[in-house]
């Protein structure tokens, strides 16, 4: 059995407002899916579904096959869970606290002392074993909350925002830990921090206003951007208009565009390919340059940021552009 | 039953391990002795007994039981960990379940703190041990019930001030449900039988059967009930209100 988050036609309301409208998912064995969207998108109502804290107004979601309202109990048991802000019971220490989840995952007495070594150690909370969680920083807090999440080694993880709050060397740590895990796990992450899904999710899903607005890889929802592989080019400024009209002339070219105004005597120019010749634009670009005798200072072909991507399809602006 | 007393375990050792068991045991036996002694005239009846003891439980509890009920679930939602608990897998009923006996438990050791009290009177003259037994025990149920109440208020708020004075209210309601002041106030308008059954539910007059050293079944089986009831009504308000 390869797909072990399943969520099907997942709808929930909170009074008028339709947190969650209709979302379907699932997330196979080896993948991390970044759960991408703006502040009160359903991110954390839909996490809150799938974990079984919160009961779908219809629609159905499983865990390794079992169902989250149906037998919570043996769901429960396959899930991982980071809640936002990663609470735990501050007049605890991260020691007696992990003893307490281990208990209650019913870890028999052997396999409980080793889980929490392996936990402890992968989440680097040695320093701080005997502290109360309470006077604990914002950064090994979170690690207490990932510590308790993989402790009794699941194999489905779900985490609501783990880096949010973290300084970079944090973040680093809590996104190195994720990669080191994803091979045999289904994790799923929310974030809205684009960088991450690029540095360790296989797929991301945007939603946005309770919807799926978009489904698949980086790379993917990158290709939604006109100036997806865009060839961008800085060439001196009294050549540009040559430059342009000699660019506008390539068979892959779409269009050819000034960016900004001339600076230091340099003018950047961007060419956007036609869709059907997305790869091989900026051998042509720089074939030509070579043949006109022209010399640019700098050529690269431009990805796209995901951030560009992420506005475009979740804000209004965004939206209406795209209409 | 396992997962209930880990629960009740965790709780136990989070009241322990704060002042405010210590805290509150030391106040609980202070006052009970102050009653019994200031008010309760406990040497110039010259009765070996102790009722002036226990008549004054009912008014302490009143205070001091919703004052331990009132963080144990509107803590939970105002830290948000009742979203951890709840993803865990056990059942609200054990976490609820779990959480009241470790009140219970607490409240009873605040109860046994007391005993000295039982061999004073021992020492003084010749009780009657078994309305003494008795009376504990009838204590120790109003005390459960009185928890169950604050648990399922404090279920519905994350505010533990507003937890503790509306269960003090509802308790308070209960206790004096027997007395003409509720009573008259019923009389007016609503059936016989009714007034009846509110009167049935009156905290002090089981008590007093009880500090009598009377304990009937259908007693017991008041207080057993209140507790099922309002831990019960606590299931529900977990559920519905875990998220908001």
């Amino acid at each position: 059995m390869d797909v072990l988050v399943e969520a099907d036609r997942l709808r929930k309301t909170f009074g008028p407002i339709t947190a969650v409208d209709d979302i379907s998912l699932s997330v196979r064995k080896g993948e991390v899916l970044g759960f991408l969207g703006p502040n009160g998108a359903g991110k954390s109502t839909t996490m809150k579904m799938l974990t079984g804290f919160l009961e779908a107004d219809s629609g159905t979601a499983s865990i390794c096959g079992h169902d989250v309202s149906g037998d919570p109990q043996a769901a429960k048991a396959c899930v991982g869970y980071l809640p936002e802000g990663a609470p735990a019971y501050g007049d605890m220490t991260p020691k007696s606290f992990l003893r307490f989840i281990s208990d209650i995952r019913g870890l028999g007495i052997g396999r409980r002392e080793n889980r929490i070594s392996a936990a402890i150690d992968r989440t680097g909370l040695e320093g701080v074993l005997d502290q109360r969680i309470e006077t604990l920083s914002k950064g090994f807090k979170r690690r207490v909350g990932l510590a308790q999440a993989i402790l009794h080694d699941p194999p489905v993880l779900i985490m609501d925002e783990p880096t949010d709050g973290l300084d970079p060397n944090q973040k680093h740590l809590v996104r190195s830990l994720i990669a080191e895990m994803a091979r045999d796990k289904a994790i799923i992450v929310s974030t809205h921090i684009l960088e991450e899904v690029e540095a360790v999710c296989t797929r991301a899903v945007v939603i946005d206003r309770g919807r799926i607005v978009a489904d698949g890889t980086a790379e993917s929802l990158q290709a939604r951007l006109p100036y997806h592989n865009a060839v961008a080019l800085r060439v001196a400024e009294p050549d540009a208009g040559k430059i342009i009209a000699a660019l506008a002339a390539l068979a892959g070219a779409e269009t050819v565009e000034r960016v900004g105004t001339a600076q230091g005597g340099l003018a950047l120019l961007r060419v956007i390919p036609k869709p059907a010749n997305r790869t091989t634009l900026a051998a042509d670009v720089g074939a030509l340059l070579r043949d006109k005798g022209f010399s640019a200072s700098e050529i690269y072909v431009e990805r796209g940021k995901l951030d560009d991507v992420f506005r475009r399809i979740t804000s209004q602006e965004g939206r209406a552009a795209h209409a | 039953m396992r997962n209930v007393w880990i629960v009740a375990k965790r709780e136990l050792k989070s009241y322990f391990g704060s002042p405010l068991a210590y805290i509150f045991v030391v106040i609980f036996v202070a006052m009970t002795g102050a009653f019994a002694f200031r008010i309760g005239n406990f040497f110039e009846r010259g009765q070996a007994d102790l009722i002036p003891f226990f008549t004054y439980h009912t008014w302490l509890y009143l205070l001091l039981v919703p004052a331990v009920a009132m963080r144990l679930w509107a803590e939970e939602r105002k830290t948000g960990t009742i979203e951890l608990l709840m993803t865990l897998p056990i059942t609200a009923w054990q976490a609820i379940l779990g959480k009241f006996l470790a009140a219970w438990i607490f409240i009873g050791v605040a109860l046994l703190a007391t005993v000295p009290m039982w061999f004073s009177v021992a020492y003084l003259g010749k009780p009657d041990h078994g309305v003494i037994f008795t009376s504990y025990i009838g204590s120790f149920l109003m005390a459960g019930a009185f928890l169950a109440i604050g648990s399922c208020i404090s279920a519905v708020t994350k505010n533990q001030v507003i937890a503790f004075i509306v269960a003090s209210t509802l308790c308070f309601l209960l206790v004096m449900s027997g007395s003409e002041l509720v009573l008259d106030f019923f009389r007016s308008w609503a059936p016989a039988y009714l007034v009846q059954a509110i009167a049935t539910l009156s905290f002090l007059n089981h008590f007093d059967l009880i500090t009598k050293g009377v304990v009937t079944l259908p007693t017991f089986l008041f207080y057993m009930s209140m507790i099922a009831f309002f831990l019960f009504a606590n299931v529900i308000v977990v559920e519905q209100r875990k998220a908001a």
